[in-house]
């Protein structure tokens, strides 16, 4: 599905350069869900970017589903991440003046879908997490949970081979949290593949794989027993 | 591009980001607003005028030169100089048989007439014309008939009056035709009255036939000046230039002497004033596409503030998967929108300007600006500029928006 050999990646800072990541190497198969941990300044989230196309990396493989991910114009990119790849964000980043509806089905806008396609489709993956009676409220009028989970129907509405979590449950309470991480875990047992960038040890508890980060390199890369959601204590 | 132009969620994307700040779009449209208002306002005024001032000409041949005879100021073949130069009847046949280009030689002399009915009098000018002055003068008569080819060939005391005078000599509404008024200590029958219009050329108060002035004023076969009108398609600066090469060989001038004949070119003159309102347009349209410009480049500016607003949204955007190009394309086409939206109400607005202008200016006769309007050509071209101005200043902030890598934009807070 994902694999990642001798992955290094440093940013210019002045004269100088930052070497964020150090020779990465793992590789994710289908239907796996995967944490990748480590304090700030880590490398994880840019590991994420690079995953998710939105950075490039100086040296080393990647290659996604079979495909080598390289030098890519910024338009392949673009095509290669609406197909592959389902992003939620930390801070949700809803497009504040389109309602739930829409905002899940501008992914299948840039596919190029019929308005109608769009529409059920987008209604189909709202109604999956529990929102179509929101539909079309505005992102402003709806709470921090249902603004995630807005943003996972609109992850999943293009139906991606990958979904990418960036600090999923960051802005979020921790009951919240797990309701979040619940929904997740069912999608993973439905087969999606999921990565979770996280910090905090109970999100990546939930998953079954946890990648340790530490000063761009990995510290420890193990299978873990999954804690799920549901019965989590808060 | 023309599935997209007309696929209803472009448009949607497009209202969305104008209403989504409505102050901003109202204050970015008011420029390309005011410049077309300015551009439809003015150019419309410019045209009233050149209407107005068409209008005032269109009885008169334009064409014309009127010459006189003064005096010369060099010597030649015998004669010194300062010789009386006087232009006689002959001359004017002459200058018909042999210049090219001419339609009318209309020869005219001019008195000064001490004019008395019964108590009222008044100095007024005078002139002894052919019907031919009728021509290429066109007299708007408001009563009676002007001059006519019985009059000159029986010599009739008849006289057409100028409106001014029959206000000052007759009561208001008293019938004039018929009655006499003494010109000179002689008496004329008023035929006519003729109504004074602006811009008419050389105007004098009181015609009377020809023939009846040389002889009632003993002038024999001398004319004061006279008229000549050139057929429209040739130049009447080569015809004066002519006219007076062939009066100095006749009257034995030297033919570089420039004092022996005046003249006042009448198609000269038009010509400047013709030249003045097309250079009037010119800097209609100079101003109001400077405007234009102007108003255009507010446009951009707000829209790189708005894409500067906007980089997380776009970055979003191109993590969902949107290609730069589609980026760019919707950042031009609001940007043509804002354009196009404001350059119509723009034109709307002009339009009642115009309509304004007409019903305070352009009502009468004598109105300043006659049928103040633009052609629908200027309004297309107009809208034209507007939508090549607008893509072109769109592409300034489309290309901000996507120069931005996307996990910048995303990281922008």
């Amino acid at each position: 599905m994902l694999k990642i050999s001798n992955l290094h990646k440093s940013y210019p800072i002045g004269d100088s350069s930052l070497h964020v990541l150090k020779g990465i190497d793992f590789e994710v198969n289908n239907g796996e869900m995967v944490a990748i941990m480590g304090s700030s300044g880590s490398g994880k989230s840019t590991l994420l970017n690079i995953i998710g196309i939105l950075d490039e990396y100086d040296s080393g493989e990647y290659t996604l589903d079979g495909v080598a991910i390289k030098d890519l114009s910024e338009k392949k990119a673009a095509v290669y991440r609406n197909k592959f790849l389902g992003f939620i964000f930390q801070s949700f980043n809803l497009i504040n003046y389109k309602n739930a509806l829409e905002n899940v089905a501008l992914p299948l806008y840039y596919q190029g879908l019929k308005r109608k396609d769009r529409q059920e489709k987008a209604k189909f993956h709202l109604e999956k997490v529990g929102l179509l009676d929101w539909a079309h409220h505005l992102p402003s009028e709806l709470s921090g949970g249902q603004k995630q989970r807005v943003a996972i129907a609109r992850a999943l509405a293009a139906n991606p081979k990958l979904l990418m979590a960036d600090e999923p449950t960051g802005a979020l309470d921790t009951t919240t949290s797990y309701e979040i991480m619940e929904f997740l875990q069912q999608l993973n047992d439905e087969g999606k593949t999921i990565l979770i960038v996280t910090h905090e040890e109970d999100i990546a508890a939930m998953c079954k794989r946890v990648i340790r980060l530490r000063d761009g390199v990995i510290m420890e890369d193990k299978i873990v027993e999954q804690v799920r959601a549901a019965t989590a204590h808060v | 591009m023309l599935k997209f132009l007309f696929d209803r969620d472009t448009w949607q994307e497009v209202i969305d980001s104008m209403t989504k700040n409505k102050l901003r779009t109202v204050i970015t449209m008011i420029g390309v607003w005011w410049g077309i208002l300015l551009l439809i306002g003015l150019l419309g005024a410019a045209r009233g005028m050149e209407n107005s001032f068409n209008r005032s000409f269109s009885d008169f041949a334009t064409n014309s030169v009127f010459i006189w005879g003064q005096s010369t100021s060099m010597p030649f073949k015998g004669f010194q100089e300062g010789k009386r130069v006087t232009l006689r009847l002959g001359d004017a046949k002459k200058i018909e048989e042999n210049v090219e280009g001419i339609e009318f030689v209309v020869p005219r002399n001019q008195s000064q007439g001490f004019v008395v009915r019964g108590l009222l009098s008044g100095t007024y000018s005078l002139t002894g014309d052919y019907p031919l002055l009728d021509v290429v003068q066109k007299k708007k008569l408001k009563k009676g008939r002007f001059i006519n080819q019985n009059d000159i060939d029986k010599k009739r005391k008849v006289a057409v009056i100028s409106e001014d005078i029959y206000k000052q000599l007759f009561d208001k509404d008293e019938e004039p035709i018929g009655e006499l008024i003494r010109i000179n200590n002689m008496n004329f029958q008023v035929i006519g009255v003729f109504e004074v219009v602006p811009f008419g050329g050389p105007q004098t108060d009181i015609h009377i036939p020809f023939d009846t002035f040389q002889q009632v004023y003993n002038r024999g076969d001398q004319i004061g000046w006279m008229m000549i009108t050139g057929k429209q398609e040739f130049d009447i600066l080569q015809i004066e230039d002519d006219a007076k090469l062939l009066l100095k060989n006749i009257h034995r001038i030297h033919p570089q002497d420039k004092r022996a004949f005046g003249s006042f070119n009448l198609g000269d003159m038009f010509g400047q004033v013709t030249g003045f309102l097309k250079g009037m347009q010119f800097l209609t349209w100079f101003v109001g596409i400077a405007t234009l410009i102007a108003g255009v480049f507010a446009i951009g500016a707000i829209l790189l503030i708005t894409v500067k607003e906007r980089t997380k949204e776009i970055g979003v955007r191109r993590a969902l998967g949107a290609t730069p190009f589609e980026i760019k394309r919707q950042i031009v086409v609001e940007a043509v929108f804002l354009t196009l939206i404001a350059g119509l109400f723009g034109i709307i607005s002009g339009g009642w300007i115009l309509i304004a202008l007409d019903s305070a200016y352009g009502q009468g006769d004598d109105a300043q600006i006659v049928n103040a309007s633009v052609s629908i050509a200027v309004v297309f071209l107009a809208l034209l500029i507007l939508v090549v101005l607008g893509s072109l200043i769109g592409l300034i902030p489309a290309f901000k928006a996507t120069s931005v890598k996307p996990i910048d934009a995303l990281r922008d807070e």
